[in-house]
C-alpha cells in the first residue's frame, strides 16, 4: 500500500523525519517496500518566465524566447504553440536530465540559433500526459523558485507491505494510527478532506489539499452515539451530512453476504475532474484520476480503508437491491471484463441489471460520466468470507475486495458515508438527499480478560502494565481497571490474549526480546533421527561413494512421461504447465529428463541418482532412483572402445546400495516382471519372498529412451527403501564367534544344463545340497556350443573340528551332482 | 698339482663361465651327476687304502664342497640376473593415464539438511516428515487459516484434480505449501514435550528466476511449558550461528503475520557486502551492512494447539520456518535456485559435496 508523507501528515501530527517514519513503520510490522520522492528527478527544473519571444528566422513552427529563470535572460528556442511572453512556467537548464525520457539538456544551435535550455510540458516531466504546450503557471510564481518545492512534489511516496491480519493499515489514517502509539506523533482528530478552505486551483498550480472539520454538534446520527463511544481516541467523527428529502431506495435481500447497506444520493453534481490536490496524491500512488466522483471513491478507500461505489442515478432503473446473484447472471464491471455469476455471491441490482459485483468492483451500465447529474453514493458493509470467495472464484482483484475481505471497519458507515457525501458536495456541488440506512453492521464486540504479566511469559518482553495499557489505549482498544480489553471495531483480526501480547511487544519493539536458553533435555542424549532417515542418508551416501551424483528433480512431470512407468496416480487441477502434471509415479522419468538434458551438452557418462517420493494411490513412497546413460568407460589405452552400461551394471548398483542399506542381500532372489518401461529379456526385479519387491532393475525399453531423447542402452534401477526390513534388536552387543581354524575348500564343477536354466536357480540348488558343509555356491563360467549350455560352479566347503576325507569329499559332490540333476542339470564328462 | 687340484680348476672357471642356468646345469652335470667327475672320484674312496684314504679323503670331498658353492652362487647370480632381465623387459610408461573411478556427489539440499539435523540434535529436536499431498484440513484449517483466509491467497496452492471436501483429514487434496502442517501431524501424534524440525519438500504455483514451483523448507516446533519468544529467538540465534560457523551473526525480529503464529515475527539476518556480494555475519545498520529475511517464526497459535487436542492454558511453544535452498545458497555461495532442480552434472560436481563429508559436531557441519 502506498501513500505519501503529506498525506499521512494529515492524519499524524508529528516532528520525525521521514527516516524516522520508514525505520518506526518496518519495527512495528509494516514492513517499507521501498521510499520515492518524485521531486528529487525535478530537481534541476526551476521557474521561469518568458520576458519575450519571437518567430525564429528559420523555422515557421519555433520561437526564439528569452528566458528568465531566476539569473537573467537566457536565450531558448521553443516549439510549443502557448509560448509567449509573459508566460510562467518551467524550465530546465543544461545538464538537466529530463524525466520522460532520460534526455540530458545541453547548449546546442536549433536551426542555427543558439539555444540554452528547455520550456518543459507536462509530459517531459512525467506530471501528465499533456504534450501540446509548455506548463503554465500562476503568473505569481516565483520565478527562480525549484518548481517541485514551490508544486509540493517533494512529496516522499511510501509502499508498505500490509499482511492480511492488518486490515485498519489498509488506509492512511489506520497507519498513523499504528504510528502515533509507537510514538512518532499524535492522531489527528477524524476530519472531512477537502479543499473548499483554499480556492480551487487550475489544473497545474498545485495546492496543498485543506482540512476542514466538522463540530460534531452539527448533528448526530442515530448510531453516532454508539459509533463515538466505540471509536476510541479517534475522536468524536464527522458529522452527517443533513440532506432534504427522503433518502434513496434501497434494501437488503442478502444479510448473509450483505448485513448493513447505508446510502446517501446527490443531486445536481458537476461531475469535472478532481481538484489537483487529490489528482495529484491518486498519481503520487500510482492510481490514474478519472473524474471527480471516482476519484472521491478512490481516495476515501486509501485514506480510510473504506470503499464506497458511486451509482449514476440516471441509468438505475428503480430502487437498489443487496441480493444474491442468480446463477447464469452475467455483469460488465468496470474493468471492462463480463463476469458470470452464481448464488454464491451478493450483488447490488436494480429492478433490470446488476449493477455492482458487492464489494468487489461496480458495474459499467451504472458507472458515473461526466454528464451524470444524480448519484447514489453506497456504503456498505459485505461479509468478509463472502468477498473472499467471491473474489476467489472470479479470480477479480481489487482495492475493494482486498478490504472487505479482510473486514472494513463496521462502526464506521456513517462517517464513511457523511466524509464521502461532503467530498462530492465540496468538489462536484449538488445538494444531498437524506440517508438510508438498511440493515445492521456487525460490530461483533467482544472483549478478553487479560493478564499483563503474559508480554514476558509468552512475549518474552518485560513491559510495565501501565506501558501496556497506553500502548493498547493508544492502539483504540479499551482497557477496564481489572484488564478487561475490548478490541476497536476495526480490528477484526485480534482474537484472544495472545494478539493483546502482540500488540504490546509489536509497539514496545519485538527486537528488543532477550534471548532466553532452551534448557538441555535431561538424560542421555538419544539419536533424533528415525531408522527410516538413518536409512536414507547411509544409501545417499553409499551411493555418492560409489561415483553416483544425487540430482533433485520436480515430483511433477507430464502424462505422457509418467505413462510407462504406470500414470500418475494424483494430477494437479492447476497445475504450471502440461509439463508439470502429474505426480511422480517413479524417480526414472525426471532422472532421465536430466540425464537427456546431460547427454545434450556433451556429457559423455551420467550416472544420476535421487532419493525422494513415488506418489502412489496409496502411499507417498521412499524411493531411490538410478540411471546410468552413456558411457560406462570412455575409451581408453587399456580397455580399447568405450563401454556401454549392462543390466548388469544396474543389478550390481542395486545389491551394493542393498547392502549399504542393511539389506539381506544372500537371501534376494531375481524375478522378472519389472515392468513395462524396461527392456522384456534384460531386467529384473530383487525381491525378499515372492512379493516384497527391493528393487527393479535393467535396461530401460527402447521407446522409454526414444522418449527422453536418449541412445538405447539406458541402464536403471529403483530401490524401495521402505521396503526394505528395519533391522532386528537394536543391542550393541554381536552373536560370538570364532573364525573356523581350517581352510575352506574349493570344488569345481562342470554341469550341461537346459537352455532355458536360471543360474540363481542351479546355484541355489547346489549350495542347498549340503547345508552343513556348503558355504558357497557361485556360477563362474556361462558358455553355449553347439546347442547344449554349460555352467561351471565352484563351490567353498567349510570343514569343522576336523578336516574332510576323501569319503566325506565324495559323498557331498554325490549330493550336489543331485541337487543338480533335479534341474535336468548333469555333470559333463 | 694334483688331479684333484686340475679339476677344480677346471670346474670352477666352467661354472664361472656358464652363461646361463643351461650351461652351469651341464657342468653341474659333468661334476655331480650320477656319472660326474667329482660322484666319480668319490666313489674311487672306498677303493683306496686306509692311508691314501687320509690324504685324497679331505681333498675330494674339498673339492665337492667347493664346486656346489660355485654353482650355487653362480645360480643365484645367473638367476638374479635374469630377473633383473625380465623386469627391464617388463617397464611401462607409468605416466600413463588411470581410470580413476569417479567421485560422486551429494546435492546441497540434502548436505545442509544433514547440517541442520546435527546442529538441531546438539539441541535435542528430532527431525520429523509428513506426507507432501496433504489435506486441506491439516494444510490450512488446522492452522487456523480456514477456506475464506486472505492468507490462502498468499499460497499459490496446488490443488489436486479430483471431488474433494475441505473437512476430509484422510484424503489428500493439495501438495503442502509449506512444511507447517507436520507440527499439526506431530501435536497429533506425539505427547509434548516435543522439540522437531521437519524439513522437506514443498510446492508453491510460482514460477521466476527466484522461485521455483518445487523447493524446500524446514520447520522448526517446540512445545512445553513456560516456553517465550525470548526461547525462540535464543534457538534462532544458536541455529544460525551453528549453521553459518560465525559468532558475529546479528538477527532483527520483526512483527509479522502468520495466521498459525501470535505473536508472529519474521526474523532478518545481518550481511556485509564483501566484492558486491552479500556475505551473512556482522552487517545490519551499519555501513555496507544490510538485512535480509531468512525466517519467519512465532509463538504457535492457541487455536493451532488446541485443534491437536492439546490444552493452550498448559502447553505453548514456537515455531518457525526457513528455505533450505535458500540457506544452502546463503552459505555456499549458489546465485541460481533453479540449476538445484536441473541436474546438470557439472553443477552437480561443482557444487555437490563428497560422501565422506558427514556433517558432524567434531568435524564441524559445513564442508569448505
Amino acid at each position: 500500500m502506498k501513500f505519501t508523507l503529506s498525506w499521512l501528515k494529515d492524519h499524524l501530527d508529528t516532528a520525525a523525519s521521514l527516516d524516522e517514519i520508514v525505520v518506526a513503520l518496518t519495527r512495528i510490522g509494516l514492513e517499507v517496500e521501498g521510499v520515492e520522492n518524485p521531486g528529487e528527478k525535478l530537481a534541476a527544473f526551476r521557474i521561469a518566465k518568458v520576458l519575450t519571444a519571437e518567430r525564429h528566422p528559420q523555422a515557421d513552427k519555433l520561437q526564439v524566447l528569452s528566458v528568465d529563470a531566476g539569473d537573467g535572460p537566457l536565450q531558448v528556442v521553443c516549439g510549443a504553440p502557448n509560448a509567449r511572453a509573459g508566460l510562467v512556467g518551467v524550465f530546465g537548464s543544461p545538464g538537466a536530465t529530463v524525466p520522460a525520457n532520460g534526455m540530458v539538456l545541453k547548449v546546442a544551435a536549433i536551426r542555427g540559433v543558439e539555444s540554452n535550455g528547455m520550456m518543459c510540458s507536462t509530459r517531459e516531466l512525467e506530471l501528465g500526459d499533456d504534450h501540446d504546450g509548455i506548463i503554465e503557471l500562476a503568473s505569481d510564481a516565483p520565478v527562480g523558485a525549484v518548481y517541485a518545492d514551490w508544486a509540493g512534489l517533494n512529496d516522499p511516496v511510501i509502499d508498505v507491505s500490509i499482511t492480511p491480519n492488518k486490515q485498519d493499515c489498509m488506509g492512511v489514517r489506520g497507519i498513523a494510527r499504528d504510528l502515533a502509539a509507537a510514538g512518532l506523533g499524535t492522531l489527528k482528530p477524524l476530519a472531512v478532506p477537502s479543499s473548499s478552505v483554499i480556492p480551487a486551483p487550475s489544473s497545474v498550480i498545485p495546492a496543498k489539499a485543506g482540512i476542514h472539520t466538522r463540530n460534531a454538534s452539527e448533528g448526530a446520527a442515530p448510531s453516532e452515539n454508539m459509533n463515538s463511544r466505540l471509536r476510541g481516541n479517534d475522536g468524536a467523527g464527522v458529522a452527517p451530512v443533513t440532506g432534504e428529502g427522503p433518502g434513496p431506495d434501497i434494501r437488503i435481500e442478502d444479510p448473509a453476504g450483505c448485513p448493513a447497506f447505508y446510502a446517501q444520493g446527490v443531486t445536481g453534481v458537476a461531475n469535472a475532474a478532481a481538484p489537483e490536490w487529490l489528482a495529484k496524491r491518486l498519481r503520487a500512488i500510482g492510481q490514474k484520476p478519472i473524474s471527480a466522483l471516482v476519484d472521491i471513491t478512490n481516495y476515501v478507500t486509501v485514506d480510510l480503508g473504506r470503499p464506497l461505489h458511486v451509482y449514476d442515478k440516471a441509468k438505475l432503473s428503480g430502487g437498489l437491491v443487496a441480493r444474491k446473484a442468480r446463477a447464469g447472471e452475467t455483469v460488465l464491471a468496470l474493468n471492462g471484463k463480463t463476469y458470470s455469476l452464481d448464488e454464491t455471491m451478493t450483488v447490488i441490482a436494480d429492478d433490470q441489471h446488476v449493477h455492482d459485483i458487492g464489494g468487489i468492483m461496480g458495474g459499467e451500465e451504472s458507472g458515473v460520466s461526466e454528464t451524470t447529474t444524480d448519484v447514489i453514493i453506497e456504503c456498505a458493509f459485505f461479509d468478509p468470507d463472502h468477498i473472499a470467495r467471491a473474489g476467489q472464484k472470479l479470480a477479480l482483484t481489487s482495492d475493494a475486495r482486498q478490504r472487505f475481505e479482510r473486514g472494513v471497519d463496521p462502526a464506521f458507515l456513517d462517517d464513511g458515508l457523511a466524509i464521502a457525501t461532503r467530498l462530492v458536495l465540496d468538489l462536484c456541488g449538488g445538494q444531498a438527499t437524506g440517508v438510508t440506512r438498511a440493515g445492521e453492521p456487525p460490530l461483533g464486540m467482544r472483549s478478553y480478560k487479560y493478564d499483563p504479566t503474559r508480554a514476558e511469559t509468552l512475549g518474552g518482553l518485560a513491559v510495565a502494565p501501565e506501558r501496556q495499557r497506553t500502548i493498547l489505549e493508544t492502539l483504540g482498544f479499551t482497557v477496564t481497571d481489572d484488564w478487561n480489553v475490548t478490541p476497536p471495531t476495526w480490528r477484526r483480526d485480534v482474537d484472544g490474549p495472545a494478539d493483546l501480547v502482540e500488540e504490546v511487544i509489536r509497539i514496545e519493539g519485538i527486537d528488543n526480546i532477550p534471548s532466553v536458553p532452551l534448557a538441555r533435555i535431561p538424560g542421555v542424549a538419544t539419536p533424533t533421527a528415525t531408522p527410516e532417515q538413518k536409512l536414507e542418508r547411509r544409501v545417499r551416501r553409499a551411493a555418492a561413494a560409489r561415483g553416483l551424483d544425487e540430482a533433485v528433480t520436480w515430483s511433477f512431470l507430464s502424462e505422457a512421461e509418467a505413462a510407462p512407468f504406470g500414470g500418475g496416480a494424483y494430477a494437479l487441477a492447476n497445475p504450471i504447465s502440461e509439463d508439470l502434471k502429474v505426480m511422480r509415479p517413479s524417480l526414472l522419468p525426471g532422472l532421465l529428463s536430466a540425464a537427456s538434458r546431460n547427454v545434450r551438452r556433451g556429457q559423455g557418462s551420467v550416472r544420476l541418482f535421487e532419493i525422494g517420493r513415488r506418489y502412489l494411490a496409496e502411499k507417498e513412497r521412499a524411493t531411490l532412483g538410478l540411471v546410468l546413460a552413456g558411457e560406462r568407460r570412455a575409451r581408453g589405452w587399456q580397455s580399447g572402445k568405450p563401454q556401454a552400461f549392462d543390466a548388469f551394471d544396474a543389478k550390481a548398483e542395486a545389491l551394493s546400495l542393498l547392502a549399504a542399506a542393511g539389506a539381506p542381500v544372500d537371501n534376494l532372489q531375481v524375478f522378472g516382471e519389472a515392468g513395462d518401461a524396461w527392456h522384456p529379456g534384460q531386467s529384473g526385479t530383487l525381491r525378499l519372498g515372492p512379493k516384497t519387491v527391493l528393487a527393479a532393475f535393467g535396461i530401460l525399453h527402447p521407446r522409454v529412451c526414444q522418449a527422453f531423447d536418449l541412445d538405447t542402452g539406458v541402464a536403471a534401477m529403483e530401490l524401495y527403501l521402505d521396503a526394505i526390513p528395519a533391522k532386528r534388536g537394536a543391542s550393541f552387543m554381536r552373536p560370538a564367534y570364532t573364525p573356523p581354524a581350517l581352510q575352506a575348500v574349493r570344488r569345481d564343477f562342470a554341469f550341461l544344463v537346459p537352455a532355458d536354466l536360471a543360474a540363481d536357480s542351479l546355484a541355489r540348488a547346489v549350495k542347498g545340497a549340503d547345508k552343513a558343509t556348503i558355504v558357497s555356491a557361485r556360477v563362474f563360467d556361462v558358455f553355449t556350443k553347439d546347442g547344449e549350455t554349460s555352467m561351471a560352479v565352484e563351490v567353498v566347503l567349510q570343514p569343522g573340528d576336523k578336516a574332510f576325507v576323501e569319503a566325506e569329499l565324495k559323498a557331498i559332490a554325490d549330493k550336489v551332482v543331485a541337487a543338480a540333476a533335479k534341474l535336468g542339470a548333469s555333470l559333463r564328462g | 698339482m694334483t688331479e684333484t687340484d686340475d679339476l677344480k680348476t677346471h670346474l670352477l672357471t666352467a661354472i664361472e663361465a656358464a652363461a646361463g642356468l643351461d650351461a652351469l646345469e651341464t657342468v653341474r652335470v659333468e661334476a655331480l651327476g650320477k656319472q660326474g667327475r667329482v660322484t666319480a672320484l668319490l666313489k674311487s674312496l672306498g677303493s683306496l687304502t686306509p692311508e691314501e684314504r687320509q690324504v685324497q679323503g679331505p681333498a675330494i670331498h674339498g673339492l665337492r664342497e667347493a664346486v656346489t658353492t660355485a654353482i650355487a652362487t653362480r645360480k643365484a647370480a645367473l638367476e638374479s640376473a635374469a630377473l633383473e632381465a625380465k623386469l627391464a623387459a617388463e617397464r611401462v610408461d607409468m605416466t600413463l593415464p588411470v581410470d580413476v573411478p569417479l567421485a560422486g556427489t551429494i546435492h546441497p539440499v540434502s548436505q545442509v539438511m544433514d547440517e541442520l539435523a546435527e546442529i538441531f540434535a546438539d539441541l535435542g529436536f528430532a527431525v520429523a516428515t509428513g506426507p507432501e499431498l496433504e489435506t486441506d484440513w491439516h494444510n490450512f484449517t488446522a492452522l487456523n487459516i480456514p477456506e475464506s483466509h486472505p492468507a490462502r491467497a498468499m499460497h499459490d496452492t496446488f490443488y489436486l484434480a479430483g471431488e474433494h471436501t475441505p473437512e476430509d483429514r484422510e484424503r489428500p487434496r493439495l501438495l503442502r505449501t509449506h512444511t507447517s502442517p507436520v507440527q499439526i501431524r506431530t501435536m497429533l501424534s506425539q505427547k509434548p514435550p516435543i522439540r522437531i524440525i521437519a524439513p522437506g519438500r514443498t510446492y508453491r504455483s510460482d514460477s521466476d528466476a527466484t522461485h521455483t514451483p518445487m523447493f524446500h523448507q524446514v520447520e522448526g516446533l517446540v512445545i512445553d511449558k513456560g516456553i517465550t519468544m525470548g526461547h525462540l529467538k535464543w534457538t534462532l540465534e544458536t541455529f544460525l550461528k551453528a549453521f553459518f560457523e560465525r559468532d558475529d551473526i546479528v538477527l532483527r525480529l520483526r512483527p509479522s503475520y502468520f495466521p498459525f503464529t501470535e505473536p508472529s515475527a519474521e526474523v532478518d539476518v545481518g550481511y556485509t557486502l564483501q566484492k558486491g556480494k552479500r556475505v551473512i555475519g556482522g552487517g545490519g545498520d551499519v555501513e555496507n551492512g544490510g538485512w535480509m529475511e531468512v525466517l519467519g517464526s512465532g509463538m504457535v497459535h492457541p487455536k493451532v494447539i488446541a485443534a491437536c487436542g492439546l490444552d493452550p492454558e498448559e502447553w505453548q511453544g514456537f515455531a518457525f520456518g526457513c528455505g533450505i535452498d535458500r540457506l544452502a545458497m546463503l552459505k555456499y555461495g549458489m546465485d541460481d535456485l533453479r540449476a538445484f532442480f536441473d541436474g546438470d552434472i557439472r553443477w552437480l560436481k561443482h557444487y555437490g559435496f563428497s560422501a565422506l563429508d558427514v556433517p558432524t559436531l567434531s568435524g564441524g557441519v559445513g564442508a569448505a
